[in-house]
């Protein structure tokens, strides 16, 4: 049999491409470490940039406010979520209503966040009327996170729903359980693993959100991404880098631990199997 | 309901009237699709018309770019031995989780007059020296590009990680070219991995705000810039909600072609 050339291209253009992605990274990475205050030339390592950070109150309320946001409006999302996931698949809902709330869960997923933006201001605004809560500030922030968080929990623990039958739920109404006994001993811990990665999915989406924050965000309210938008608008200095480049190696441990995890779950999995 | 009723309040608001403070009047009007279409005071100008069409441009180009690039890389990773291949994955889920107003104002960095980039630019006349490549539409097809690249780079892999290779040796003994083997025995196996990376990349580039808006400058204005406008600075909410719709159905025809078009190759 003829075996394949060796490709010698496409190694080529796989690396150029990481390259691609990693240049700016890695260039925001080096001059946050450069010891001159304006231009680009290199005056020496230093790492007094990242000690301001920590001096910069400015900067610890928007970490505050961005971990605030993100954990309040997961914990809302991914209850609210999986509820719906569960509603939608175990009641017995007709057809059109059925096709009705599927066309939803997809709504934020093929609609541009701008669009779900621009929307939610206009819904705050005339939300105005009846009680000054929907000012432009944290509580509209939690509510547009979670908008466009609940389709995302809800579509990955359907997906979870879907992946296990009907007969263990059916051998538990057999026996007599209460509705609320099979959901907590039944379907709750089976969907565990769902519910979970579903939460995750959520918190980083509200930690990366730029645009719904954007627009939904009063003075007090200012997260990072935020932050550093409006910084970046005055020029850029080399504390941005600092702060830019403590934000990538958070990413890059949450990405390694998370790999880590569900490596070692597949694991566990196929030595079940 | 959540997600319903901001939507129909953004279709009734599309046809309502700005006050003179900004304030919503409920008067039914059709003059906000009229002013995107050009019908402006001044008489017809194809401004708002030439935004759409640059935003669909953009967003078509970004796509295609980003397939044309993930194929390469995903076979690449694929046909890496197994534990090598996480690494690689990972080298492509770090720049996806990181936020995406650091690696845009990343390029403004890259593209500074005093690094390389601009100053091979500046020695090609291409532009003047000591001026950074950025605002330009060079440089918000970098960011773009670079921006969702991973969106079709892991799905894409995922697709190619379960490749019928079998297939492929199979075209190659019965001696077709090469051609033919990436169009009927791989390009078909991995559509459906191609098809969500295109939609993941396309829906959020037609919206795309932050990218031009850092890129960008204000000549090169997209949609998303535009909306971002009327919500923001000019506080017509009415024109606003007419932009988004207009975006809106924009993006579902997009996806549309787009599915026809998948289907077509599908059947060959």
């Amino acid at each position: 049999m003829k075996k394949f050339d060796k490709p010698v291209l496409m190694p080529l253009c796989a690396l150029g491409t990481i390259a691609f992605l990693y240049v700016p990274l890695i260039a925001v990475a080096s001059f946050s470490v450069n010891n001159s205050r304006f231009g680009l030339t290199w005056e020496g390592f230093t790492w007094k940039w990242y000690a301001a950070l920590f001096h910069n109150e400015q900067i610890l309320e928007a970490c505050w406010n961005t971990l605030f946001l993100a954990g309040v409006s997961t914990a809302i999302a991914t209850v609210v979520g999986t509820a719906l996931a569960i509603g939608m698949s175990r009641f017995p809902w007709g057809k059109k209503t059925a096709s009705f709330f599927e066309f939803n869960l997809y709504m934020p997923v093929i609609t541009p966040e701008i669009v779900f933006a621009g929307a939610l201001v206009i819904a705050f605004a005339t939300l105005r009327y009846f009680s000054s809560i929907f000012e432009p500030g944290m509580v509209n922030m939690i509510i547009g996170h979670v908008t466009f968080q609940v389709a995302f929990v809800a579509l990955v623990v359907r997906s979870r729903l879907a992946s296990f039958n009907n007969e263990i739920e059916e051998a538990s109404r057999d026996l007599y359980a209460s509705n609320g006994y099979t959901l907590r001993k039944v379907i709750l811990p089976m969907l565990t693993p769902g519910i979970v990665s579903g939460a995750m999915l959520a918190f980083t989406l509200s930690l990366d959100d730029f645009i719904i924050s954007f627009f939904t965000a009063g003075p007090t309210s200012v997260t990072l991404p935020l932050y550093i938008f409006a910084e970046v608008h005055r020029g850029i200095t080399p504390k941005i880098h600092a702060l830019s480049t403590v934000g990538l190696l958070l990413t890059i441990c949450l990405v390694v631990a998370s790999e880590k995890m569900s490596n070692k779950s597949k694991e566990k999995e196929s030595s079940h199997a | 309901m959540l997600l319903t009723i901001p939507a129909l309040a953004l279709i009734a608001v599309s046809f309502a009237t700005r006050g003179s403070y900004g304030e919503i009047q409920w008067i039914f009007t059709w003059e906000n699709y009229e002013r995107l279409m050009g019908y402006g005071l001044f008489g017809w100008s194809p401004d708002y018309l030439w935004i759409l069409l640059r935003s669909l441009v953009v967003a078509a180009v970004t796509t295609t770019a980003c397939i044309a690039l993930a194929f390469p890389l995903a076979f690449f990773i694929a046909r890496q031995p197994k534990k090598k291949r996480y690494l690689w994955l990972i080298l492509v889920i770090i720049p996806f989780w990181t936020n995406l107003v650091i690696r845009t104002y990343a390029w403004q960095l890259v593209l500074s007059p005093d690094l390389p980039i601009a100053q091979f630019a500046a020695r090609l006349n291409i532009i003047p020296q000591g001026s950074p490549l950025y605002p330009s539409s060079f440089a918000v097809y970098m960011g773009m590009i670079s921006a969702f690249l991973p969106f079709v780079v892991l799905p894409l892999y995922s697709s190619v990680e379960k490749l019928d290779w079998t297939l492929v040796e199979a075209a190659y003994d019965l001696y077709s070219s090469k051609k033919r083997i990436f169009l009927q025995a791989i390009l078909p196996q991995t559509l459906p991995g191609l098809s969500v990376g295109a939609i993941l990349t396309f829906v959020p580039a037609m919206g795309m705000f932050l990218v031009p808006d850092l890129l960008g400058g204000a000549k090169y204005m997209l949609v998303g810039n535009l909306i971002q406008q009327q919500f923001g600075k000019s506080r017509d909410w009415p024109f606003g909600a007419a932009v988004s719709l207009a975006l809106m159905a924009l993006t579902l025809i997009g996806l549309f072609v787009f599915r026809r078009k998948g289907e077509d190759m599908e059947v060959v």
